[in-house]
C-alpha cells in the first residue's frame, strides 16, 4: 500500500522498478498463500501449541473436548526430563542422547567407508559382471524401511531366525554346537568394556546392510567425475594403487561425500524404524533413540505435556547438530577449492 | 557382458576414476570376484529368506532350507483375503493406504509447487524468514510433532465423527510434515532451471502465471515425479501417526496390519503370511523406486553438494 505514495513523487525509472517489486511481492504472496494457510493451520499452529503444552501437565484427563484446561507447571517438565524424574521406569535422557549420538556416528563412519570401498571395487577396470553386481547391490535402497526393520527383527530371532540358523550351519561344518544367541533381548555386553548390549550390534549390522549401498551409489557418481589424468600423472610419478587411492581418490571424494555423510548422520540420528521395530528399544530401553522416546511418551505413556517438552529439546539438539555439521561442511568446501 | 562393457567405456564413463590402465591379473580378478560374490550373498540372503518363507507351507516349524518342500502360494491367498484377526479385508487396507498416501501426495504437491516457485524466483519482503521457518520445520522429525497434532485434531468432533480418529485427520497430520519437504525439494530443483527461458517468455509477452504454467512446470516434471513418489512412499509405509490416531479396523492401513503380524516373539509370528504381506507391500514401491532411482540419487547429491 505504501508504494502508491512513493510512486507519485519518484522519477519514472525508479517508479517502474518499485512497481515491479510491488507486483512481485503481490505475485509471491499469491503463490505462497495456499501453502502459508495450510502450514499455518496444520504445521506452525500445532508447533506453537506444542510449546504451550510443554509448560503444562497436559495428560489424558485434558484430552476430551469439554475437559478442563491443563495446569501451568512452568519449567517442571523440562527439569523432570533432565533429571529422569518420570512416573515410569527405564527413562534416561542423557543416556539416550549419548547412545543416539554414538549410534549415528558409528553407522555413518561404517556406511561411508564401506560405500567408498565398494564403489572403488566396482570401478576397477576389467572387473567382470559389474552391471550384475551394481543391480544386486542397489536392492536394499529400494525396500521400504518399515519392511526392512520388521523382516530383520524376525531374522535375528533366537529360536527361529535365519541368522542363528546360518551360524549353526557354519558351526556345524567345524563340528560346533547349534548357535542360540539371544540377539535382541540379552543383557550381556559382547565387549565387556563397551556398555552396548547385543541388540545394538544387531541394529548396526542391519543398518549397515541397508545403508552402504546408497553410499556406494553416491560415491560411484563422485568417483566417475575424477579426471583420469590425475591417476596417469600419479602413475608416471610411480605411485602404487594404494598410494593412488589415498592421495588421489580420497581427497577428490571428500567434497562430495562429506555433505552426504552429514545428511546420513541426521537421518540415522532420527532413524525411528530400526530402534522401534527391531530391538523395540530394548533390552530395558538401552537402544532407544530420542525419536522413539518422543513417540513412546505420547503413544504409551500418554504424557502429552512432558512429550511436548521433550520435543522442544529434540528441536534444539537437532538445531545444534545442524549448525555444527554445516560449519564442518563449509570448512571442507574451502579446503576443496 | 563384453559388449555392454565396451559400450559403456566408449562413452567414456567407465574409464574415469579407475586406478590405472594396467590389466587385471587372473589372481586379482578371482579375489575381487570372491569379494563381490560375498557382498552379493549378504545383500540377497535376507531377500531370498523372505521369498522362501512366503511360499513355505509350514508356518511355525523351524525353517532350514531356502527351498521349502511343497512350495505354495497359500500365504498370499490368505493375506489377500484377511491379513490379520481384525475384521478388515486386504482390499480395504490397500484402499485406505492408497487414499491416504495418494491424497497427501496430490494435496501437498499442488500447494508446494507454487510456494517453491515463489521462493525460487521472486524477491519479496519476508522471504528469508519464511524460508527459515520451512527449514526449521523440516529439521524437526515428524514424530516430535505428534503430541499437539493428536491433541488438537482430537478436539474436532462433528456429530459422532472425530477428525483425529479418521483417515482424513491422519492425512492432515501427514501433510504437516510432507509439505515443508515437498517445498524444499521442489525449490532446490527449480533453482537449477535457467532464468533465461522465463525472461524470453516475458519479453514475448507472457504473464507470470503463463510462464509458471507453460515453461516452469513442464521443465520441472522429473522433480515433480520424484517428489510425488517420495511423499507417496512416506504415506505408503507411514506407521506412527496412523498407529497413534486410528482405532477402528475399517480405517487401518497396510503397515498397521503388518505391524500387527510381527507380534512380541517370533514364535508367535505367522511367518509365511507375514513375509507374503511384506513382499506385497514392498514390491510396487520397490519397482517404481528402481525406475526413478537415477533421479532420486541425483537430487540427493545435487542438493547435498550445492548446499
Amino acid at each position: 500500500m505504501a508504494t502508491t505514495n512513493v510512486q507519485s513523487n519518484t522519477p519514472a525509472t525508479m517508479r517502474r522498478s518499485s512497481r515491479k517489486t510491488a507486483e512481485d511481492t503481490r505475485t509471491a504472496y499469491l503463490y505462497l498463500l495456499p501453502a502459508l494457510l495450510v502450514m499455518g493451520i496444520i504445521t506452525f499452529y500445532p508447533l506453537l501449541y506444542q510449546i504451550y503444552m510443554s509448560f503444562t501437565d497436559f495428560g489424558l484427563k485434558n484430552l476430551r473436548v469439554n475437559s478442563p484446561p491443563p495446569n501451568f507447571v512452568g519449567f517442571d517438565n523440562y527439569l523432570r526430563i533432565l533429571k529422569n524424574d518420570m512416573p515410569f521406569t527405564g527413562f534416561d535422557f542423557w543416556g539416550t542422547l549419548a547412545f543416539d549420538l554414538w549410534w549415528a556416528t558409528s553407522n555413518v563412519v561404517l556406511h561411508v567407508v564401506l560405500g567408498v570401498l565398494v564403489a572403488v571395487l566396482l570401478n576397477v577396470e576389467g572387473l567382470w559382471f559389474k552391471r550384475i553386481y551394481r543391480a544386486i547391490y542397489v536392492l536394499p535402497v529400494v525396500i521400504p524401511a518399515l519392511i526392512i526393520a520388521t523382516v530383520w527383527k524376525n531374522m535375528w530371532d533366537a529360536d527361529y531366525g535365519p541368522i542363528n540358523s546360518l551360524l549353526s550351519t557354519i558351526a556345524g561344518w567345524f563340528g560346533g554346537a547349534p548357535v542360540h544367541i539371544r540377539w535382541l533381548d540379552s543383557f550381556d555386553l559382547p565387549i565387556s568394556w563397551i556398555p552396548l548390549p547385543l541388540s545394538y550390534y544387531a541394529m548396526l549390522v542391519t543398518n549397515i546392510w541397508l545403508g552402504w549401498p546408497l553410499n556406494a551409489v553416491v560415491a560411484t557418481g563422485a568417483l566417475q567425475s575424477i579426471p583420469k589424468e590425475l591417476y596417469e600423472a600419479a602413475e608416471i610419478d610411480g605411485a602404487t594403487r594404494v598410494q593412488q587411492f589415498l592421495n588421489v581418490t580420497v581427497p577428490m571424494l571428500r567434497p562430495a561425500m562429506l555433505p552426504f555423510a552429514i545428511f546420513g548422520f541426521i537421518t540415522t540420528f532420527n532413524l525411528f524404524h530400526l530402534s522401534y521395530f527391531l530391538s523395540g528399544g530394548g533390552p530395558d530401553h538401552r537402544t532407544e533413540l530420542l525419536v522413539t522416546w518422543a513417540y513412546r511418551l505420547v503413544n504409551e505413556q500418554k504424557l502429552y505435556g512432558i512429550a511436548s517438552a521433550f520435543a522442544v529439546y529434540v528441536f534444539f539438539i537437532l538445531l545444534i547438530l545442524t549448525l555444527i555439521t554445516n560449519r564442518l561442511a563449509k570448512a571442507t568446501a574451502n579446503y576443496a577449492e | 557382458m563384453a559388449t555392454a562393457n565396451t559400450r559403456v567405456s566408449s562413452i567414456g564413463r567407465r574409464a574415469r576414476g579407475t586406478s590405472s590402465g594396467r590389466p587385471l591379473t587372473l589372481g586379482t580378478q578371482i579375489l575381487l570376484q570372491l569379494i563381490c560374490l560375498f557382498l552379493a550373498f549378504t545383500v540377497l540372503y535376507p531377500i531370498a529368506w523372505v521369498v522362501s518363507r512366503s511360499i513355505d507351507p509350514s508356518t511355525l516349524n523351524r525353517p532350514t532350507s531356502l527351498l521349502p518342500e511343497g512350495a505354495t502360494l497359500d500365504a498370499y491367498r490368505a493375506v489377500l483375503t484377511q491379513p490379520t484377526t481384525n475384521p478388515v479385508s486386504f482390499a480395504r487396507l490397500a484402499l485406505n493406504t492408497i487414499l491416504l498416501a495418494g491424497g497427501v501426495t496430490v494435496f501437498a504437491l499442488a500447494i508446494a509447487v507454487s510456494a517453491a516457485y515463489a521462493f525460487s524466483r521472486l524477491k519479496f519482503p519476508g522471504r528469508a524468514q519464511l524460508m527459515l521457518g520451512v527449514l526449521g520445520v523440516l529439521m524437526l522429525p515428524a514424530v516430535a510433532g505428534i503430541a499437539p497434532l493428536f491433541v488438537l485434531l482430537n478436539r474436532i468432533v462433528i456429530g459422532g465423527f472425530n477428525l483425529r480418529n479418521s483417515l482424513f485427520g491422519v492425512g492432515l497430520a501427514m501433510t504437516s510434515g510432507a509439505l515443508p519437504f515437498a517445498i524444499w525439494n521442489l525449490k532446490g530443483y527449480l533453482d537449477t532451471i535457467p532464468k533465461e527461458l522465463e525472461e524470453a517468455a516475458t519479453i514475448d509477452g507472457a504473464t507470470r502465471n503463463q510462464t509458471f504454467l507453460r515453461i516452469v512446470l513442464p521443465l520441472a516434471t522429473p522433480v515433480l515425479a520424484v517428489t510425488a513418489f517420495l511423499v507417496f512412499l512416506g504415506g505408503w509405509t507411514e506407521f506412527y501417526l496412523s498407529w497413534q490416531f486410528l482405532t477402528e479396523p475399517k480405517n487401518f492401513t497396510l503397515s498397521m496390519a503388518l505391524y500387527n503380524m510381527v507380534g512380541q516373539y517370533a514364535g508367535q509370528t505367522p511367518w509365511s503370511r507375514f513375509t507374503a504381506m511384506a513382499l506385497i507391500i514392498a514390491l510396487p514401491v520397490a519397482v517404481v523406486y528402481l525406475a526413478l532411482q537415477k533421479y532420486i540419487v541425483g537430487g540427493l547429491t545435487v542438493g547435498g553438494v550445492k548446499g
